[in-house]
């Protein structure tokens, strides 16, 4: 068990030392959303109606930062010793994604400090529902940004995808514009989208408007489709041989 | 400790490695030595289970790298080309994750950290963070990691790459004292030809086949007597006259000409008054590696 255990801490614990080390990346990765999020909602007088959404994006940037390393890591950095240590690869996959989530839960409780703008007052009993909404979130998202990362040889091909998937992912999300007032389409989309119940299940732990799927939808599709990503993360890695030819 | 038999290796239509054997011995320290593009990088991958071959199969410390990959990985050290340090992590704490990865903790990893930086003479920095360091220190935790572990094998990929020459001289003599105090059986894969010549055996790569094998002297013995390189403003056509001239063969290479001949000496004499006012320079030496590489595949390493 030590076996399994071990190299996932160490490699937890890396993350969260490279991200003490390189702590101006917080200021990167919590500032733009708020930016977006305090220009939109002065902007449109509703402050509330988009922090659900600012708030993952802020846990989905700093998601796509840290898995993006995966690719160079592998090439050039610590991900090359990994590979050729005998520790398996399911307890790598485990320690890194939970190392990132970690880093992706610790901005987003930053953001959460914002809360008050948005006339949101969290009380101690509160808390516990939304810090664990925002780990679960944090999970899945960097599930995805791992799944997306594992197979791709240059951070090009990842920035790509981030603009013509993981972004428009989050637009159609409900973190713009609600299910309610979308077009025929779109709204199937949202249906069909991960994100939305991310969104939703934020709403919810913040008893703000905008909860479309109900709670336990929302909790349930987000946790499912983490686990689903856990799991195609750690098929991935299993498969020996990642040849990206030399 | 090291069998190689029949590997091939094809990316694609591409075929980087062919029908490629050799063994090492317990506590040799063996070379590949070959061009960049030859196959070195790619059976390196294959020996540190890194990828599957095409065909046939590798075994190190008597384990398969394709099935018993996890067990290769027990018993071998790598030193990869390029860097496999967290830059941002001291010294310690990459070791330290190092062993963890290696499932060691506690007493004995701690017992083995300070041999493994002893050894290496690193263990006064393990509070240092892994940028501030220089190449040839950073080399030297690379090594120091790799061999945590207590691997019998230790696989090292250009190692010297980026290294001055005071720092490569400083790597040669410690993967001497590996093999000499530790025992540990070392293979090397090297393009620069005073590595190679430090090396027990050596197998030459050229376009991913053996060209030749075996030990520096021995290689150089094959070419026998002396070489003489002249080098020439038309280079190709001097060789052309002087195979007609004297019954010798004579390669044009990158501007200049080389002859393996006896007797270098006279021969040099003879050549230049043939051929007054063609020849800018002339240089006669004992074959060298690179002598033998040219000699087998007609091509030159660099």
């Amino acid at each position: 068990m030590s076996n399994f255990l071990l190299p996932a801490a160490t490699l937890w614990q890396r993350e969260l030392i490279r991200f003490w080390r390189t702590k101006s990346r917080v200021l990167g990765v919590v500032a733009s959303p708020l930016v977006f999020w305090l220009l939109m909602g002065y902007g449109s007088g509703d402050l509330a109606r988009f922090y659900a959404g600012a708030l993952v994006l802020t846990v989905m940037f700093s998601a796509i930062f840290s898995t993006i390393s995966i690719i160079e890591d592998r090439r050039e950095g610590f991900l090359l010793s990994m590979l050729v240590s005998p520790a398996p690869r399911t307890s790598m996959v485990l320690g890194k994604i939970l190392g990132a989530a970690t880093l992706a839960w610790i901005q987003g409780l930053i953001f959460l400090a914002f809360a008050p703008l948005a006339g949101v007052r969290i009380d101690l009993p509160e808390l516990l529902p939304v810090a664990g909404a925002i780990f679960l979130i944090s999970f899945t998202l960097t599930g995805l940004g791992f799944v997306i990362a594992w197979k791709m040889d240059s951070s090009q091909g990842f920035h790509a995808i981030m603009n013509l998937l993981l972004v428009p992912m989050w637009m159609v999300s409900g973190s713009l514009f609600p299910m309610s007032t979308a077009h025929g389409w779109i709204r199937a989309i949202m249906w069909a989208n991960p994100l939305t119940y991310s969104i939703s299940l934020l709403n919810h732990t913040l008893r703000l408007s905008g909860g479309a799927p109900g709670a336990l939808a929302s909790l349930v599709v987000t946790a499912g489709f983490g686990l689903v990503l856990l799991v195609s993360c750690g098929i991935m890695a299993a498969q020996t041989g990642t040849s990206s030819a030399a | 400790m090291i069998q190689v038999q029949n590997l091939t290796h094809r990316y694609g239509s591409r075929t980087a490695l062919a029908n490629v054997g050799f063994e090492v011995r317990q506590g040799e320290i063996f070379g590949l030595l070959g061009p960049n593009g030859g196959g070195k990088s790619t059976l390196f991958r294959i020996l540190a289970t890194m990828m599957r071959p095409t065909e046939g199969t590798a075994s190190l410390a008597g384990f398969d790298v394709v099935r018993q990959a996890a067990d290769v990985r027990r018993h071998v050290g790598v030193v990869f080309q390029t860097q496999s340090l967290d830059k941002a992590l001291t010294v310690g704490e990459n070791i330290r994750a190092q062993g963890h990865l290696h499932g060691l903790s506690g007493k004995v990893l701690a017992e083995r950290i300070q041999y493994v930086t002893g050894r290496l003479g690193i263990q006064d920095r393990l509070n240092d963070v892994v940028d501030t360091l220089s190449g040839g220190l950073k080399r030297r935790v690379e090594i120091a990691k790799a061999l945590l572990h207590r691997p019998q094998v230790l696989l090292m990929d250009e190692a010297s790459t980026g290294l001055d020459p005071a720092a490569r001289r400083d790597l040669t003599r410690q993967v001497e004292e590996l093999r000499g105090r530790d025992g540990v059986t070392i293979l090397l894969t090297t393009h620069i030809l005073e590595e190679a010549d430090k090396c027990d055996r050596l197998v030459l790569l050229h376009q991913g086949s053996i060209v030749t094998q075996g030990s520096p002297g021995e290689l150089r013995a094959r070419i026998g007597g002396d070489v003489v390189v002249l080098e020439s403003p038309n280079s190709r056509e001097l060789a052309a006259r002087i195979e007609q001239k004297f019954p010798v063969r004579a390669t044009a290479m990158d501007g200049k000409v080389r002859i393996e001949i006896p007797d270098g000496h006279r021969f040099i004499t003879e050549v230049v008054e043939a051929f007054p006012g063609s020849i800018e320079s002339v240089g006669l030496h004992k074959p060298t590696l690179e002598d033998v590489f040219v000699h087998e595949t007609g091509a030159s390493i660099e």
